[in-house]
């Protein structure tokens, strides 16, 4: 406890900091770490907690942000546009948990991939409504350049926080319980009369609300969107990346790993524009190889004795 | 009195096998019962479907006045139906303690997490794991797991509790330690079906037993009476056998 | 006429696309992996071709077994050396792991052979048949051609060689595989090149009739998800089936639909099976 209130305190702090003496581009850096947190987070929902890998972030994430952004170029105001899309993500959440959520494995692992790529190739064909391939633009939110970026960084912190504090109480609850007993062992779990269906439909819900309001934010924040940007797979890989570097189904896991991965995606960006992408690919095979239980394996050990061990470690 | 549970010609077939066959049984409460048969004979089977696992080809399940056959697993866990595993299936990095409050709080009724973790601190104690309740599930010995089955069974506030091949592994004292659990358990109205191929096992726990072979129930009755049943022994032990025990005027 | 001109077209591409996702189904059906690196290996498979035709002049159909070979040895390697060590890890690992290499692969051939589309242009030009109305590329024929018989030599392997049985018998029962004295690692190794040769090989011929660049490798990884679902996982025949299948199926929708619709329809029909019927139409467990 002692240990999350004093997380609280400097992150207020530095949000404070940023916002009365920050750059544009730190601003720009914390809003997308807060973005960051908020995936990882819904995203362990269902991946940790439930031990569902989903794929789907991506396709909440896009449907999100064109739902924000069509109701925004039809005059819905700001908010409602927000918690609109989030609304729409988790119906859509909802009737695809119902179709796909009784498949295990690797087979819901993919039919939660592919969804992204169908409502992409939807969204590109039905231009009239979606603008098609040429992309949405999205209306400004008006206002100076640095007070923008001040209220989105503030917009994103807040969902940043409402994500984590619902996994918070999600573990605690009832409902939290079920995924628990869905994720060790789901027969048994029906046995002692877990409604299963409803437990995983109602975390693939949950988790797409936060989702969808993070893509409705960024369309805004972004103020132009396409089919291709939005749906893009590395929304769907990234989250997953990062709890796994903080350590997946754990609490703090996801929070600690966004933070880490922005700043291995900033470094590596910096360094090497051209192939960054495929750097990212070095470092996701890294991490499965010697890092599986994600930062924690590391701890207090020297990185030389510890590449030892593994090295030593690894039979089939 | 009326029976806890009906089954009136059940069937269910896999492809070609016909795993049950036309079964039709009543238990009635409090009984304790025990289910025998060679392997293959379609015990297993048999509480899936009544547990909702599987649904019968044909015929009907009426637990209580009302029908329960393909009933979701996690509904006829709340009617009262429990069963444990001839596997044992526990959540194995939860403790001992949070494996049976789980069941105390979803099949059990419990309403909180604090109810549900008192409840099982009793059931625990009930069925000796007291002292293992913070281990976790999965570093207990087979012994330990089979109990913890019972007690997560226990924690679902059952009517009637199957127990499938629960001494399978045991030694010859594990099984008696069970065995008096089970006992207990009877003694405190809980309707019990035990599943098993030991003789030994349910002459001593059991009023009356029924026999399945290859799907069928080939017979049903009082214990001392099942066990000389000539058709009985055939399909357990085989013809000659049975035609030695004949012989031998047993 | 013109719906039977589609459905030549159609199953002129099922032999090829059939290969296409033999060493996909391999991969999976045997080493329980979702390979994401399948897609670059077919179009490294194409790039190999390609050069080989530029600068030595290689017809790529007499090639493509070739590619497959030295493909073999490349994923052979990869298996022992990257994929081993998470084989009985969570679906999680094993997908972000081949996710992980996708991406590398996918970035180097970007940056070694930029975006732009390769064509392989034969001279002379192989030209058509025609069949009364029905016209067909001999191109194609060419492809299903050595792609049916690739496929079908890796049906003779698994089904007749100690190597199949063994393949086939560490997917049934790892343990008693092991007990019986077959090296688990060296057959994962070697299920899984061959499931890189598969590719390679395919990837060869798609070269011959298809222009190639590192941006296809997606598509042609849910081409081969498809196939493995339409036509189930764990036979060969299913996946020659679900070649068809797709092959069909994506004719008559670019018809119906138009072109630019047609992998929406794979990937609709890919949901709606899995939601109906994941096993495919001829599924089974294990791999024959």
């Amino acid at each position: 406890m002692m240990r999350w209130i004093w997380l609280s305190i400097a992150l207020v702090a530095a949000v404070a900091g940023l916002l009365s003496f920050g750059d544009n581009y730190l601003l720009r850096l914390a809003t997308t770490v807060a973005m960051y947190v908020t995936l990882a987070v819904a995203w362990n929902i269902v991946g940790g907690f439930t031990g569902y890998p989903s794929f789907a972030t991506a396709a909440f994430f896009g449907l999100g942000a064109y739902a924000s952004g069509i109701m925004l170029v039809n005059g819905v105001p700001l908010g409602v546009a927000w918690i609109g899309a989030g609304v729409v993500s988790t119906v859509f959440a909802a009737a695809l948990g119902l179709a796909i959520l009784h498949l295990r494995g690797h087979y819901f692992a993919i039919g939660s991939l592919v969804v992204a790529d169908v409502l992409r190739e939807v969204t590109n064909t039905w231009v009239s409504f979606t603008g098609g391939g040429m992309g949405l633009n999205v209306p400004l939110v008006g206002g100076a350049a640095a007070a923008q970026a001040r209220f989105f960084l503030i917009s994103m912190a807040i969902l940043a926080v409402a994500a984590t504090l619902t996994a918070i109480w999600l573990s605690r609850s009832r409902l939290g319980v079920a995924l628990q007993c869905i994720e060790q062992n789901e027969d048994a779990a029906q046995v002692i009369g877990v409604d299963t269906r409803r437990a995983k439909v109602a975390a693939f819900a949950i988790s797409s609300l936060f989702i969808g309001i993070a893509g409705a934010i960024y369309a805004s924040w972004t103020t132009y969107i396409d089919p291709s940007d939005v749906y893009d797979v590395s929304l769907s890989v990234k989250p997953i990346i990062m709890a796994l570097l903080g350590g997946v189904g754990s609490l703090a896991g996801p929070v600690i790993g966004a933070f880490v991965f922005l700043g291995l995606e900033e470094l590596i960006w910096r360094n090497s524009l051209e192939f960054h992408a495929g750097i990212l690919g070095l470092l996701v095979v890294a991490l499965v190889l010697f890092l599986p239980g994600g930062l924690r394996d590391l701890k207090g050990r020297s990185v030389l004795t510890w590449v030892r061990d593994k090295m030593k470690g690894r039979t089939l | 009195m009326t029976p806890l549970l009906t089954l009136t010609n059940v069937s269910r077939r896999f492809g070609g096998l016909l795993a049950l066959d036309g079964v039709s049984l009543s238990l009635t409460e409090g009984e304790v019962i025990g289910l025998i048969g060679p392997n293959g004979a379609g015990k297993t089977t048999f509480v899936n479907v009544v547990t909702g696992v599987l649904k019968p080809t044909s015929g009907s399940i009426v637990f209580r006045g009302k029908r329960i056959d393909g009933l979701r697993p996690d509904l006829v866990a709340r009617a009262g139906v429990a069963r444990t595993f001839q596997v044992v299936q526990p959540f194995p990095r939860m403790t001992v303690r949070e494996n049976v409050a789980a069941a105390a709080l979803f099949a059990g009724g419990v309403a909180t997490r604090t109810e549900a973790v008192a409840a099982a601190d009793s059931h625990l104690e009930f069925c000796g794991l007291a002292r293992e309740a913070d281990k976790l599930a999965g570093s207990l010995s087979l012994a330990g797991r089979k109990r913890l089955e019972l007690a997560k069974s226990l924690a679902a506030k059952p009517k009637l509790l199957m127990l499938d091949e629960v001494n399978a592994g045991l030694n010859a004292s594990e099984i008696d330690d069970a065995l008096r659990l089970i006992a207990a358990i009877a003694a405190q109205g809980i309707t019990v079906l035990l599943i098993e191929h030991l003789m030994k096992v349910v002459s001593s726990s059991c009023s009356r037993l029924a026999v399945l072979h290859q799907g069928r129930l080939i017979a049903d009755g009082p214990t001392q009476h099942i066990m000389q049943d000539e058709a009985v022994i055939e399909a357990y032990l085989g013809r000659r056998y049975a035609e030695a025990q004949k012989g031998a005027g047993i | 006429m013109l719906w039977l001109q589609v459905l030549v077209n159609g199953l002129a591409l099922g032999g090829l696309y059939a290969c296409i996702a033999a060493g996909f189904s391999l991969v999976w059906g045997v080493l329980n992996i979702i390979n994401i690196l399948h897609g670059s290996l077919i179009v490294l498979g194409g790039y190999l071709a390609f050069f080989a035709h530029q600068y030595l002049g290689l017809n790529p159909f007499l090639f493509a077994p070739f590619a497959g070979a030295l493909m073999f040895v490349l994923g052979f390697a990869i298996q022992r050396a990257m994929i081993n060590p998470v084989m009985m890890q969570p679906v999680l690992m094993t997908l972000v792991l081949t996710f992980g290499l996708n991406l590398f692969l996918d970035n180097l051939m970007l940056a070694g052979f930029k975006a732009d589309y390769r064509k392989i242009n034969l001279q002379p030009p192989l030209g058509v048949l025609e069949f009364g109305d029905i016209i067909l590329s001999v191109d194609r024929v060419y492809a299903a051609a050595v792609g049916l018989a690739l496929v079908g030599a890796l049906w003779l392997l698994l089904r007749f060689t100690q190597l199949g049985r063994a393949i086939v018998a560490v997917r049934m029962d790892r343990e008693a595989a092991a007990l019986m004295g077959i090296d688990i690692r060296f057959t994962y190794a070697v299920a899984f090149g061959l499931g890189t040769m598969m590719a390679g090989s395919a990837g060869a011929l798609l070269a011959a009739i298809f222009p190639i660049s590192p941006v296809s490798s997606g598509g042609y990884l849910g081409k081969a998800f498809v196939i493995c679902v339409l036509g189930g996982l764990g036979s060969i025949p299913g996946v020659v089936l679900g070649g068809f299948a797709l092959g069909v199926i994506e004719a008559f929708g670019a018809l119906a639909l138009g072109p630019e619709n047609a992998i929406t329809i794979s990937f609709l029909l890919l949901i709606a099976l899995l939601i109906v019927r994941p096993t495919g139409l001829l599924g089974r467990r294990g791999f024959n």
